[in-house]
């Protein structure tokens, strides 16, 4: 005769297929209900913002969108809510893109913000209403793309003796010399500091053959997954700023007033992350009481 | 938004749903899905290397040589040199001649390896043992604004980097049993690594939600498109917008109902 299971047990043999169909209930009707969590910003982000919201018009950051599509959902919000702040201040912006699949990244990012850049909008951050004249944003005026290059260490290492050696023309053929913004802009000398938006372990080249050689600040966006390990390089010093994953997106967006799809998300976040707590807990409480129940049973 | 970018982004939601069509279990569905982004991806990439590499720093460099020379009369003939190297590396298919493939591999490595070691000794060593051994700030103990636990750099904080540091170095010393004193530390420095990997688990699950979400926002705004086609005022005015959703929709609630039925029926036989 079989042992009747107890809740314990059960809760042990869970087909993991019922977690996946519950946390997937849970982040769709959090989504479809149209409510909004306040977001508390960290020190973390709050440098880059400060750092970024300090340059003056004309001052030049380089932006590397380092990622893939398989990243876009935690670096595209990054990627706009930071050049978006930078145009409206009117600061230049070089974009790289050091990951194979990035140029389309960017190429969307740049498409998009600059459409959403043509209307007037009013901006309220550090207790200060800020209004925006709407713009055009011209290509070797506001921004020049690079595109991309393989061999990222090299490349990142190259830049720092002349753009032009690995991008003699930008990504749309242009040369390098014939953009207005570019002119006098020889290396990383003649940037405010480089934004490294990543999703791979380009960010470890930026960090060593980038900022560790020339000296630059760096400010990094993450993926969630990889935050945790870039933390050291915080209080080393050796970068000035991160923003982790979708939370560090949702943290700009705060800061700098313009809500996004990361905004959007963080109240699915929070739920989900009640579920996954409440299935650890739950986990945990089956575990020790089938552990105690079996040392009882003498097993 | 045009009918064919509307179709492009269809394709995309039918992917999103074949994808995680795989939560409950393998189908053939999923099977495309994860063909297709293989095969795209190294399609893609191998076009990306052609036009971003070989054309620019390679066929464009000796485009004034005559293929009849071998492009020696060409102005940059030296570019035949890591071209020739590059060739070398397809002798990896000889059994015969592959150990000619390592002149190219050696070369590659030697100058990785000259340029990698100085800079990640500084920087990835050096700084951070730097940055370890600071002189912990007694004054802002607790935090800069008094009391912040959570500042990193704050003496606490300080404090805390170093012992862990030395404690979950000492966790990895095999050479001494870890018993007594020294085995406490080692206990010390498994629980940093724990709470090091928990926060990275953290960090994980954000990251994991995070793709659906972004699924979910693309999905709505496909939806939303599909219906404000209906809009007469619409320039894209046209029917042909929701018979494309309605299609995906009836064809994913028909599979969901066919695995239903499947599974009941397998149930009671």
């Amino acid at each position: 005769m079989t042992e009747k299971k107890n809740i314990f047990d059960k809760m042990m043999t869970l087909d993991r297929r019922w977690v996946f169909l519950f946390l997937i209930v849970v982040c769709v009707a959090t989504y479809a209900a149209d409510f909004s969590i306040p977001i508390n910003t960290e020190q973390e982000t709050e440098s880059i913002f400060n750092f970024l919201d300090s340059l003056p018009p004309d001052d030049i950051v380089l932006i590397a969108i380092d990622y893939d599509p398989n990243n876009l959902a935690e670096l595209h919000p990054m990627t706009y809510a930071v050049v978006e702040h930078l145009w409206r201040k009117k600061v230049k912006v070089i974009f790289t893109s050091l990951s194979q699949l990035g140029p389309a990244m960017a190429d969307q990012a740049i498409r998009d913000i600059s459409d959403s850049l043509k209307i007037d909008k009013t901006y309220n951050y550090n207790g200060v209403e800020h209004n925006f004249k709407g713009r055009e944003i011209v290509n070797g005026v506001d921004y020049t793309f690079l595109g991309y290059k393989p061999y990222y260490a090299l490349i990142i290492l190259g830049m720092g003796q002349d753009f032009r050696l690995n991008f003699p023309n930008d990504y749309y053929g242009t040369p390098l010399d014939d953009l207005p913004m570019m002119q006098g802009v020889i290396n990383y000398d003649q940037v405010a500091c480089v934004v490294d938006l990543s999703g791979g372990n380009i960010t470890d080249a930026w960090i060593s053959y980038g900022q560790g050689r020339f000296n630059f600040p760096l400010m990094l966006g993450l993926t969630g997954v990889m935050t945790a390990q870039y933390y050291p390089f915080l209080g080393s010093g050796q970068v000035s700023g991160i923003m982790g994953g979708l939370l560090g997106a949702a943290q700009y967006e705060e800061l700098a007033d313009n809500p996004g799809r990361a905004k959007d998300g963080m109240r699915v976040q929070l739920f989900a992350h009640y579920v996954i707590i409440l299935f650890i807990v739950l986990g945990n409480i089956g575990y020790f009481m089938s552990r105690r129940k079996n040392l009882e049973g003498g097993n | 938004m045009e009918f064919t970018d509307f179709l492009w982004m269809t394709c995309g939601i039918f992917l999103t749903l074949a994808t995680f069509s795989f939560l409950y279990k393998d189908n053939p569905f999923y099977k495309f899905a994860e063909h297709l982004v293989v095969g795209v991806s190294a399609g893609f990439f191998v076009i990306i290397l052609w036009h971003n590499t070989l054309v620019p720093n390679l066929f464009q460099k000796l485009e004034d040589g005559d293929w009849y020379m071998l492009w020696l009369n060409s102005s940059e003939w030296w570019y035949i040199i890591p071209a020739l190297l590059g060739v070398l590396m397809w002798t990896r298919f000889s059994k015969e001649y592959s150990w000619v493939s390592r002149w190219p591999m050696g070369l590659y490595i030697g100058i990785s390896t000259g340029i990698a070691i100085p800079l990640e000794m500084a920087n990835r060593v050096n700084k951070q043992l730097h940055a370890m051994m600071v002189e912990i700030d007694w004054a802002n103990f607790f935090g800069a604004d008094g009391f912040d636990l959570l500042s990193t750099t704050s003496g606490l904080a300080q404090l805390i980097i170093f012992l862990g540091t030395v404690a979950g170095l000492i966790y990895f010393f095999f050479s001494k049993e870890h018993k007594g004193v020294f085995g406490g530390v080692a206990k010390f420095g498994i629980w940093i690594l724990m709470i090091g990997f928990g926060a990275s688990f953290g960090y994980t699950v954000m990251a994991r939600v995070s793709l659906f979400i972004n699924r979910m926002q693309d999905t709505k705004a496909w939806g939303l498109e599909a219906f404000n086609a209906n809009d007469i005022a619409n320039p894209n005015y046209g029917s042909q917008y929701q018979i494309v959703f309605w299609a995906l929709t009836l064809f994913v609630v028909g599979y969901i109902v066919k695995e239903i039925m499947q599974h009941l029926k397998s149930k009671n036989a």
